[in-house]
């Protein structure tokens, strides 16, 4: 029974355990379930989007341990013990945006909004890998994830804008 | 009046909730009991179905129901034909499941739905479906002449329709013209590509009767009068709901996809919600595309540069159906003579047949395309004569005292091709000026000297925006005074939350943030129609305006009835109507709901104050007046345009070419934009910016490559290229403005513009970097392999 083998395979599940945005979760899944669909369908965090499915257009990208990865690559236990923060999570448990956040909303850097989670959670771990990149750094940061609205420019200025305030508010910190 | 709302950046009020990952697309909602669906596409572009099994698929655990054709009773109906026409002889449109036969790679065949996704795709993988291959039409060029190959057995020569129109006797202009050019043009496929897919969620209520549908559409309203038909249910009884919308461009105003069908008859049959979310395969071989044609060309024209005649005869690729008529190839054919004096033109155009995914419109429909040829010609133009390419368009261009002017074909919407204002020449002296030409031209020449290869490209179109036939508003002052405005349109990232908010705002005296606008939700607003060709802010912006003032008007009456004031003396300001010099003769927008419905349960803060204040008097006759039109601070209005306004635009580009690698550099960007009045002109130059980007995708990058069989070979976001932030440049957006003398706003549409001559500037750009090559680049998109090829393959390299 070659199909009945293969519908076990494919209906195994496993218990993991995951913290998303400081808060700890353990869920029983099927162990072919993608870490989007676990986020978005288990875990009900909508803002992470799936926009392709094949790692392309960025749109599912999530922190995982601080680096930014994209969710849709990854199966749900592949996560397992780890750390998430999805675009939920990134103002931290302020009711106030975050300075990205802001500064796309300023600089007019979203239009029908899918692809946007996925650019500000690129757009942080680059500043911080590098608070103060050029405009050529920012756009090569930003070129592993797609917009179709709004032609990058807004979006580059919503960088350079959130990465001075950033500075700012470090050295003012410092 | 206090501040004005109308052409200020005001910031988009729909962003916080987006920024938050708040939104709500489709595949956000799950509903409880929710099932999901996948569907079993054709692999081939042209087969009989002999035979369909689906007994294992229904066997295995988790499935709920399969559907084939077989199973859908009387919905298995061709989808409708949304734009007739008498041109269009031999209309087909697509069954929600392919029958007998499939025609085009992508075609839905059967229908799973099953506890979750993973389940529903491994089921897709047990059905088995025998097919009969049939010969493929997948080459435009041949399938008019191809009397084996048939994508409908019953169109001879593939042939969907055929439009002649004529301006003017082109004819005799050729006889007697210095100079009469023939060449061709082919443009080939592209399509929306929206992040977001086509997405689906049905539920179906039976205490109630009630289907709600939750669709990834740009036209809810339609969506629901047909699915009310479709099922048999009183209209009142079906909902649809666009939710947020990550993008259109042109590809969720088809109706109806297969889904938008199967999915509520599934979500019917199995009494339990069902969701279908297109992933981006499915998109690439089932969401429809657009822009392939092939162009035959010939034009005349003086020693001065004047064009005298066109004649273009074209071929239009429409894919395996014709669900939206002829509208495309008629655009193109309106578009062609642009913002130029053309009196002598003859157009020409078969709509084609192939086994390839529909075509409807996508951001542009079939303006990028007439564009790219009415533009290659003003180059060969001033090439042939040696002028300058500004002065050739310059010389062509319609004057400003020249509006209305009547091009002299019937558009898409059945009126007039006719122009309602415009100031071409300033816009291209704008653009001249933004590219700083006097001073490229020496750069140019120095960078030659280094082997540097710059050039310069022009493009310059008009566009028509705003078409009718209506849409409506319903604005409401609610008892807290903020306003609600409802609307038949629906919003995939234009901001309309924020513009219509504008509109209202200024009205009414309230901060834009006070105005809760509604949009793509078939109960909040009965009639309408949908967001496309460029029509939100012109028809719905209208619509709404016009109910803000007789909101403002119903308002003003009672507050100087209250007030014992005149008319006249009434001012809003500040969320308050008050007595002019005399502020302390206020009551707040809410309080003047409150006043104005005489109803006796009023609650909250508001009501409490409005009696304090005793301003309400005991009356005579009945507690609601027939002169007051009904109770509350309401209004609904309808906007219906004459017809079309045209829009216009001059944009410009400075390239770098690499003959080695073929490769093309952005040095600089400008688009000069008049779209009349702009009520924020942040949203406008963000959708030019956008159009832009999505235009230099089809002008380099995009390009759905099918091969002879009719597979789309390139169906992944690996191989079809979109634009990223590194290929697209910095842009500067400046405008024009001519107000339409035809709406009370005078605006135009914006949504499209940026895209439609970008593929045209492209082509004269590169012209221009390589005249020593002595190219003239012909097709569009080009790439960078293809440029290599033009360069060392053509005579004169």
């Amino acid at each position: 029974m070659q199909e009945q083998s293969f519908i076990n395979a494919f209906s195994e599940t496993r218990e993991i355990t995951v913290t998303v945005n400081g808060r700890r979760y353990t869920h029983t899944v099927p162990v072919r379930m993608l870490l989007s669909d676990f986020l978005r369908h288990e875990l009900h965090l909508t803002g992470t989007h799936v926009g392709c499915e094949h790692g392309v257009c960025g749109c599912c990208t999530v922190l995982l341990n601080g680096e930014s990865i994209r969710s849709c690559l990854m199966f749900a236990v592949q996560a397992d013990e780890m750390f998430l923060t999805t675009i939920e999570g990134i103002a931290g448990m302020s009711n106030e945006l975050h300075p990205l956040q802001k500064a796309f909303q300023e600089k007019h850097a979203l239009q029908c909004g899918f692809c946007t989670p996925g650019f500000i959670i690129s757009a942080h771990a680059l500043l911080h890998e590098n608070p103060d990149p050029s405009e050529e750094e920012i756009r090569l940061g930003l070129s592993g994830n797609i917009c179709r609205c709004t032609g990058y420019q807004n979006i580059v200025e919503a960088v350079q804008l959130a990465a001075s305030r950033l500075r700012e508010a470090r050295e003012e910190g410092a | 009046m206090g501040t004005r709302w109308f052409g200020e950046p005001v910031q988009r009020l729909e962003d916080p909730r987006l920024l938050r990952g708040k939104g709500c697309y489709v595949d956000d909602l799950d509903l409880p009991g929710q099932l999901q669906a996948a569907v079993l596409r054709s692999p081939l572009a042209h087969a009989r179905i002999v035979q369909i099994d689906v007994e294992a698929a229904m066997a295995l655990p988790g499935v709920h129901l399969v559907l084939t054709a077989a199973d859908l009773g009387d919905v298995l109906e061709p989808s409708p034909l949304l734009v007739s026409h008498d041109a269009l002889d031999q209309p087909r449109t697509q069954l929600p499941l392919a029958l007998d036969e499939v025609r085009y790679v992508g075609e839905a065949v059967a229908f799973v739905v099953a506890d979750d996704r993973y389940i529903a795709e491994d089921a897709l993988d047990l059905i088995d479906v025998t097919y009969d291959p049939l010969p493929v039409v997948a080459d435009l060029a041949r399938a008019v002449e191809n009397t084996e190959a048939l994508v409908h057995g019953d169109v001879p020569g593939n042939q969907a329709a055929h439009l002649v129109q004529q301006v003017g006797d082109p004819d005799a202009i050729f006889a007697s013209a210095t100079h009469v050019v023939r060449e061709s043009f082919a443009i080939e496929r592209s399509t929306s590509m929206p992040m977001e897919g086509r997405g689906v969620v049905a539920r179906w209520e039976q205490q109630e009767g009630l289907l709600t549908c939750w669709i990834s559409t740009q036209g809810p309203i339609p969506l629901r009068n047909g699915l009310a038909a479709i099922f048999h249910l009183p209209e009142h009884k079906v909902r649809v709901i666009a939710p947020d919308v990550g993008g259109g461009f042109g590809g969720k105003i088809m109706l109806f996809y297969p889904e938008e069908v199967l999915t509520p008859f599934a979500a019917i049959q199995l009494q339990r919600p069902v969701k279908w979310i297109e992933d981006r395969r499915e998109n690439f071989i089932s969401a429809n595309q657009e822009r392939g044609q092939l162009h035959d060309v010939e034009y005349a024209f003086d020693e001065q540069g004047i064009l005298l005649a066109v004649s273009d005869r074209f071929l239009h690729d429409t894919g395996a159906y014709t669900p939206y008529g002829i509208v495309v190839p008629q655009i193109t054919s309106c578009s062609l003579p642009g913002p130029y004096r053309l009196r002598h033109y003859y157009s020409e155009f078969k709509a084609v047949y192939t086994n390839k995914v529909p075509v409807s419109p996508y951001r542009g429909a079939g303006r990028p395309q007439a564009v790219f040829v009415m533009e290659r010609i003003m180059d060969r133009i001033a090439k042939t004569l040696q002028l300058d390419r500004f002065l050739v368009r310059e010389r062509n261009f319609i004057g400003k005292d020249e509006f209305p002017w009547d091009v002299g074909l019937v558009y898409q919407d059945g009126g007039p091709t006719k122009y309602d204002s415009g100031d071409y020449q300033a816009g291209l002296e704008k653009l001249k000026s933004a590219l700083d030409y006097d001073n490229f031209l020496k750069e140019q020449q120095a960078a030659r000297q280094h082997g540097r290869y710059l050039g310069l490209g022009i493009g310059c179109y008009v566009e028509g925006t705003g078409i009718g036939p209506y849409e409506g508003a319903n604005v409401r002052v609610e008892s807290d005074g903020r306003i609600f405005v409802s609307t038949g349109v629906t919003t995939q990232g234009q901001a309309h939350y924020t513009t219509f908010a504008q509109l209202v705002a200024d009205q009414l005296g309230v901060a834009p943030e006070d105005v809760m606008v509604t949009t793509g939700d078939s109960q909040a607003a009965y009639w309408g129609v949908g967001t496309f060709a460029s029509r939100a802010a012109t028809v719905a912006g209208s619509a709404i305006h016009q109910a803000a003032v007789k909101v403002r008007e119903k308002a003003t009456r009672l507050a100087s009835e209250l007030f014992e004031a005149a008319p006249e003396d009434i001012e809003f300001a500040n969320g308050k109507v008050f007595v002019k010099d005399a502020p302390h003769r206020a009551l707040t927008l809410g309080q003047l709901a409150i006043a104005s419905n005489p109803l006796r349960y009023s609650y909250g803060e508001n009501a409490r104050k409005l009696v304090e204040m005793k301003l309400l008097k005991g009356r005579s006759g009945p507690a609601l007046p027939e002169e007051q039109g009904g109770p509350g601070l309401e209004a609904n209005e309808f906007y219906s345009p004459p017809h079309a306004s045209f829009a216009s635009g001059a944009h410009g580009a400075i390239v770098e070419v690499d003959p080695r690698t073929g490769m093309v550099h952005f040095l600089k960007y400008v688009a000069i934009h008049d779209c009349g009045r702009v009520i924020n002109p942040m949203v406008v130059e963000g959708q030019v910016q956008g159009g832009i980007a999505q235009g230099i995708g089809g002008a380099f990058y995009e390009r759905l490559v099918y091969n002879p069989e009719g597979q789309l070979v390139n169906a992944s976001f690996m191989d079809f290229l979109l634009p990223t932030s590194t290929e697209v440049p910095h842009m500067i957006v400046d405008h024009v403005e001519t107000p339409s003398p035809l709406n009370p706003l005078g605006v135009k549409g914006a949504g499209e513009a940026g895209v439609i001559p970008v593929a045209a500037l492209f082509a004269s750009a590169v012209d221009d970097a390589l005249v020593s090559f002595d190219l003239r680049v012909t097709t569009m998109p080009l790439h960078p392999s293809l440029l290599h090829s033009l360069i060392f393959e053509e005579p004169g390299s």
